[in-house]
């Protein structure tokens, strides 16, 4: 992976919108924004691609890059991947052939069903845990965001992440072979095109962590084509029969669905970006008891709560539950004397990637958390954001780092320039 | 050499706040790129001698002194002093109450796993005193 890749961003900032508002830089969980010179300023090391700031941002000034539906006329024959998160987006929807049969219709050749490949997942996960080859607990590594903030935070962690792709990527591995095979085309002519609930997932196809190359072609938002692919599902006469997957396959786009096809008991499922947070941190330090497997999303209720949906989550929630019910549990399974496909498991392992030390240095480094640990104690720890920095100790750390200036904290600004501050002052030495 | 002096008050009235010493450490030691291992050791070490001063003696004061050789924690309490040192350094050996142990500790594997997380521990104890455990743990110290 060269330099450039590696900091790829499908979060980026319009930053004619932006008024400089600090309601991002108190949400990401990564302090990776800063407000300088009136507008916000995303650190790239330290980005994960979560959305917080586009979900948060009250200007629209946080948007995500994605593949536009143009791109289609690329490739002699296109294939769109609908994530299970989709199926939750309509209201009404009985039966997943309308969702399928309606990407056909706007002018996809074919689709496949990351739900059918989640279960060969889940398969090949089972398989893997039986074998006793990995480090418990095992942590999932569907979500990307959850894998990017293991990378750059939780060093002890790297080596419990599972080592096998996400349903995404193996799906558009499948969908290119199967279609070369089918319909005797070159595996270059044909464009695998997923259709994503979330940001992070752009990210992973541009700039995937444990290969060199996806082998999906683009990511659209499911906010971008929601209105065509609606009015191309009001419209269908006939209805071709499509669908690939079962309840395990379509569960993977709620928080928990991952898990529960593992049939084992001591898992834990959690949802949202700071409680994923809270989870690592507790894994790390050994508090959480004996657990199998850990399923994380960054995003509220799972991917259905993804950034770049249409639906509220848990609304979409509810639908696939309906939805799922008189489906059988697996339509996809992995042949059962074989070992898992080589497609399936992890090129390039998961490497610790660290963003957050104050130097390379230790001594460094020390003397600077000294100067902090210092300058915090003066500050009035009010977290309040005027200065650009999220909360008083990331000011105190950016200013020894010296990216701002002491005068930027409103407090510190008054104190020097004018009155006295009873109580602020007393604290000063 | 500049050694980072950290102190915290533990309060002992406040069960839901026990560990909040602990993570704070775990977070410096990370930004100034402590080594991985170390950091864990001292995160899991110290945060169990937190609860320990929370259930048992009422709270007190914790020290941190890091420099690039060593971490050393310093965990004081003015509580009811440990009567017989050797019984609780003992896996499965408790004395907590019934409502803590609801909770899910208590299950007698705090001193153990101090002792296990770190490259030494000295407990100085005096029956209706206190306590102090001084804990150190290296960099390139015992791996866990």
């Amino acid at each position: 992976m060269d330099e450039l890749s590696k900091f790829y961003h499908s979060v980026t900032l319009d930053s004619d919108k932006c008024v400089g508002c600090t309601n991002c830089i108190k949400r990401c969980p990564t302090e990776a924004i800063r407000v300088r010179d009136g507008k916000a300023v995303i650190t790239s090391e330290r980005c994960i691609d979560c959305g917080e700031c586009i979900r948060v941002c009250p200007q629209h000034a946080k948007r995500a890059k994605f593949t536009h539906l143009i791109e289609l006329n690329e490739f002699k024959y296109t294939i769109a991947m609908p994530a299970p998160s989709l199926y939750g987006q309509f209201n009404n929807l009985d039966d997943i052939d309308y969702v399928l049969n309606g990407l056909k219709a706007m002018g996809f050749d074919s689709v496949y069903e990351v739900a059918g490949a989640a279960e060969l997942v889940s398969e090949a996960t089972r398989r893997l845990m039986d074998s006793g080859k990995l480090l418990r607990p095992v942590i999932s590594s569907a979500c990307p965001a959850i894998v990017r903030l293991i990378r750059v935070r939780f060093p002890d962690l790297v080596d419990h992440v599972l080592p096998l792709y996400s349903p995404m990527e193996v799906a558009a591995r499948l969908a290119k072979k199967e279609a070369s095979e089918r319909e005797n085309i070159p595996v270059e002519d044909i464009g695998v095109f997923f259709i994503t609930p979330c940001p992070a997932k752009v990210t992973d196809v541009e700039a995937p962590i444990n290969c060199e190359k996806s082998a999906v072609d683009g990511a659209i938002a499911i906010s971008e084509i929601f209105p065509l692919l609606s009015s191309k599902m009001d419209k269908l006469t006939t209805l071709e029969p499509l669908a690939q997957s079962g309840i395990i396959g379509v569960s993977w786009a709620t928080s928990g669905g991952e898990s529960t096809a593992l049939l084992k008991e001591k898992y834990l499922a959690a949802d949202g970006i700071e409680n994923c947070i809270r989870v690592l941190e507790e894994t790390e330090d050994e508090r959480i008891g004996k657990l199998d497997f850990i399923e994380l999303n960054a995003c509220p209720g799972g991917c259905v709560g993804g950034a770049l949906c249409v639906e509220n989550p848990y609304v979409a929630k509810a639908r696939i539950q309906s939805l799922r019910k008189y489906m059988p549990v697996s339509k996809n399974h992995l042949d059962r004397d074989e070992e898992i496909p080589e497609d399936m498991k992890w090129q390039d392992e998961l490497e610790f990637s660290n963003a957050f030390t104050l130097s390379d240095d230790i001594a460094e480094s020390m003397r600077m958390m000294v100067e902090i640990n210092k300058v915090v104690q003066k500050l009035p720890g009010l977290d309040c954001g005027a200065c650009g920095s999220p909360t008083c100790k990331a000011f105190a750390e950016d200013l020894v780092e010296g990216y701002c200036l002491r005068t930027d904290c409103p407090f510190e600004a008054r104190v020097d320039h004018t009155v006295q501050i009873p109580g602020l002052d007393d604290k000063k030495d | 050499m500049s050694m980072i002096e950290l102190k915290y008050e533990v309060p002992g009235d406040d069960f839901t706040r026990a560990g909040e010493a602990s993570s704070d450490v775990k977070r410096q030691l990370k930004k100034i790129g402590y080594s991985p291992d170390a950091t864990r050791k001292v995160a899991i070490a110290m945060y169990e001698g937190e609860i320990n001063m929370v259930i048992h003696a009422g709270g007190g004061e914790a020290y941190v002194n890091i420099d690039p050789d060593k971490v050393e924690i310093i965990l004081a309490d003015h509580g009811p002093g440990i009567p017989d040192k050797e019984k609780a350094m003992q896996e499965g050996w408790s004395t907590a109450p019934d409502n803590v142990r609801s909770l899910g500790f208590g299950a007698g594997m705090g001193l153990p796993n101090m002792k296990k997380y770190t490259d030494s521990i000295e407990i100085d104890t005096e029956v209706g005193v206190g306590t102090t455990v001084t804990m150190i743990v290296y960099p390139d110290g015992k791996k866990v």
